[in-house]
């Protein structure tokens, strides 16, 4: 059950004037630093996210500014804080929970799945629990299987959940507003390997929803779906692509729940093909459920069978090579989509 | 038990149809006799019934695909227990390889008459778009099957073999610009040379006073409702209907060199279309309803096949073959078999004629009967005592 109602966004995030430069983790700084200014209910919690800033320094700074009080360092119990920012959003506040790595927020399944996404259905509409999670998830950092895993695809599998990645700076920057806004609980996760990356916002820019997917760049030949991390691969392969003439549409999810089927669909009607990237692994994946929605929405315009490029079915490794030669990479995007087009060398 | 459904043979002259519309989905469930797919002959549209109990598995041939008889259409789900065809399917296979076999040079298309549809090649495999582009093109599954199957066909594959050959692959569209008439013609013409060329036909006729049958239907017609009133079409045909299943050797097929009696008497009526043409369903089993009931199937067939909607399992039933020419028509119709059949009644026109009665020269209703049958099976002394036994029947047309 998903909450009927979502309220306005309470405040305008300030604007920034000219078009700047920014990395990824500004972006997502400067998002909390305009939550926690425009609504007094809003907090941060979450391990090491106070005094020493932040495991990917995402809060350096906000403890200066806003005390002790609204940016809170926890125990190293993730259903013990997550459990206490359900409670607090239950309680009329607006708690955002940072948990370090997605593989640590199994430890708070518990208090997500059973409590969070639960109790607007089980309260028949009574109880909101509008509450964000924080994740970073993904792999690329030689941080080793327990600290790697992309686990966002499980969380797209609950319902009462909504799931938003955001990509680009523009969705670093605005998504965590809009998520804020939904009184269910919201789960950003945040591509750990997005962090450095540097792109302009879009001057003007205030807000963005999470309930479209975007179309990231325009192309005829072959969609390829994507989300999070995966999306500046895509955009590579895109690149490379167009200079063998292959032109490729790319579009970047967004909320993995509730999935923009209308978008999926008229991509790929669109373009006759289909290639999904994603860094769950491929059995049981979220790139499975985005091929079934094809198929059952688009099968009569399919040129192509649809084809997926996921991560190796292992834990991810430590040693850089293994770890970059299980994750999707631009090379085999570029593959799976010559595969579909069917300029794969063999005619 | 996974079985091919094929396209039955719907006459002897039938070499191939256009199918036009499933009735029933993938996984739906049908009956025996139960009409599955509609498919268009030269003879018009003709709905195929089932010929066991069974499920659609999937469907092999999409509608507005023109097939050869015995391409496979579809799979099916049937008992384990029922043998792969059912009599009646072997029979139509039986007799269009017969077919096959005759037309000899005539027609390139004979190889694609016999059962299996080029199992070396198989389908061309289509993607899903291209398979709607396809369509959209007007290319036949023949000319894409030119392709090879080799490879997978995309959108890209399909326009290129429609711009190819835009004059011989694509310039008959499905809808191919012929003229239905002359079709059906070409059917008439392939069927009676193959009867003419096959059969050793023996003729007999025999002059019938219709007076009794006359005044028994006068008296009849005059209690019962317009609708209900019988005609002497009928009359003849439950008479010819009733001596064929006492008579040996006149009802049945003849097939692969030997003469198979059928049990029951379907009888075929030949049907002159509105527009030109002629075709000749069965009436099931008409020795064994009563007047009104086989009056009823009449009517409602001669709707039907004017209508240009036949069902399969009437179409090529027919046991033997009755064709009457009515109040206007020639004194005497000498017919030509309806392959695999091997005898048929024509009956002229009734008209008053002297005749002698008692020694008298009197006025008399004639009617003409007139019967071709086959000598591979039967002589003139059977085909005698044939048309003697119609002829004995209507002069008692209350025991018909």
């Amino acid at each position: 059950m998903i909450a009927s109602v979502r309220p306005e966004p309470g405040a305008t995030p300030s604007t920034r004037p000219a078009a700047v430069r920014q990395s990824y983790r500004d972006a997502v700084r400067e998002s909390l630093r305009d939550a926690l200014r425009a609504d007094p209910r809003v907090f941060l919690m979450g391990e090491d996210v106070g005094r020493y800033g932040g495991s990917y320094a995402v809060s350096k700074g906000l403890i200066e500014e806003f005390g002790p009080e609204r940016i809170r360092d926890t125990p190293l119990s993730e259903s013990a804080f997550v459990g206490a920012g359900i409670g607090a959003a239950l309680g009329g506040l607006r708690p955002i929970v940072e948990i370090m790595t997605v593989n640590f927020s199994l430890l708070a399944l518990d208090q997500i799945m059973n409590n969070a996404a639960s109790y607007c259905h089980m309260s028949g509409g009574q109880l909101a629990v509008p509450l964000v999670i924080r994740l970073a998830t993904g792999a690329g950092r030689q941080l080793a299987a327990q600290h790697s895993h992309s686990l966002e695809g499980w969380y797209a599998h609950i319902p009462g959940l909504r799931i938003a990645v955001p990509a680009t700076i523009d969705d670093a920057r605005f998504m965590l507003a809009a998520a804020l806004a939904c009184s269910d609980p919201v789960l950003l996760f945040e591509h750990a390997a997005l962090y450095n990356r540097e792109g302009d916002l879009t001057p003007g820019l205030t807000a963005v929803d999470i309930d479209h997917a975007a179309v990231r760049r325009p192309g005829r030949d072959a969609t390829v779906i994507t989300y999070g991390g995966s999306l500046p691969k895509c955009l590579d392969a895109a690149a490379s692509l167009a200079a063998e003439g292959i032109d490729v549409e790319v579009l970047d999810l967004r909320t993995l729940r509730p999935l923009d089927e209308a978008a999926i669909v008229a991509s790929v009607r669109h373009t006759s093909r289909a290639v999904i990237v994603d860094e769950g692994w491929r059995s049981g994946s979220l790139a499975a459920e985005v091929t079934t929605r094809i198929v059952e929405q688009v099968f009569y315009d399919l040129d192509a069978p649809v084809a997926r490029v996921c991560t190796a079915e292992v834990p991810i490794p430590y040693a850089k090579h293994l770890e970059d030669a299980a994750l999707p990479s631009p090379a085999r995007i570029v593959d799976a989509v010559r595969r579909v087009v069917g300029r794969d060398g063999d005619g | 038990m996974r079985i091919e459904y094929r396209l039955p043979s719907l006459g002897a002259d039938m070499e191939s149809a256009t199918l036009t519309e499933w009735l029933k989905k993938p996984g739906e469930r049908f009956t025996h006799g139960e009409p599955i797919v509609t498919v268009e002959t030269t003879k018009g549209l003709i709905d195929v019934e089932a010929y066991e109990d069974g499920q659609i598995d999937d469907l092999v041939v999409a509608p507005g695909t023109k097939v050869a008889v015995g391409a496979v259409l579809a799979h099916l789900i049937v008992a384990d227990s029922a043998p792969p065809a059912a009599p009646e399917a072997s029979a139509t296979a039986g007799s269009s390889a017969t077919a096959a076999s005759s037309a000899t040079a005539a027609s390139s298309a004979s190889p694609a008459v016999t059962a299996p549809p080029s199992p070396a090649t198989g389908h061309p495999r289509l993607s899903p778009a291209a398979r709607r582009r396809a369509e959209e093109l007007g290319l036949s599954a023949a000319s894409l099957e030119q392709a090879g199957s080799a490879s997978i066909l995309h959108v890209a594959d399909v326009e290129r073999l429609a711009a190819a050959a835009p004059s011989s692959a694509t310039a008959p569209p499905p809808p191919e610009p012929i003229d239905p008439r002359a079709a059906m013609r070409g059917a008439i013409g392939a069927a009676m040379a193959r009867a003419k060329r096959e059969i050793p036909h023996y003729y007999l006729g025999l002059d019938v006073d219709y007076g009794a049958a006359r005044d028994w239907l006068a008296r009849t017609n005059a209690r019962v409702p317009v609708q209900e009133r019988l005609i002497d079409a009928v009359l003849i045909t439950k008479a010819v209907a009733l001596a064929a299943a006492r008579i040996d050797g006149f009802n049945g097929a003849f097939r692969d060199g030997r003469f198979e009696p059928a049990r029951a008497v379907h009888a075929g009526v030949a049907i002159a279309l509105r527009g030109g043409g002629l075709v000749a369903p069965a009436l099931l089993d008409a020795d064994r309803k009563d007047l009104p009931a086989l009056m009823r199937d009449f009517s409602a067939l001669v709707m039907r096949v004017r209508a240009g909607r036949m069902r399969s399992g009437e179409f090529s039933a027919a046991t033997i073959t009755v064709t009457s020419l009515g109040a206007d028509g020639a004194d005497v119709l000498y017919p030509i078999i309806n392959p695999p059949q091997v005898a048929i009644v024509g009956a002229g026109a009734i008209r008053e004629q002297p005749a002698v009665r008692d020694g008298q020269i009197a006025i008399r209703p004639i009617l003409t009967l007139a019967l071709a049958a086959d000598h591979r099976v039967t002589d003139g002394r059977a085909g005698s005592r044939f048309l003697r036994a119609i002829a004995d029947l209507l002069q008692r047309p209350d025991g018909l």
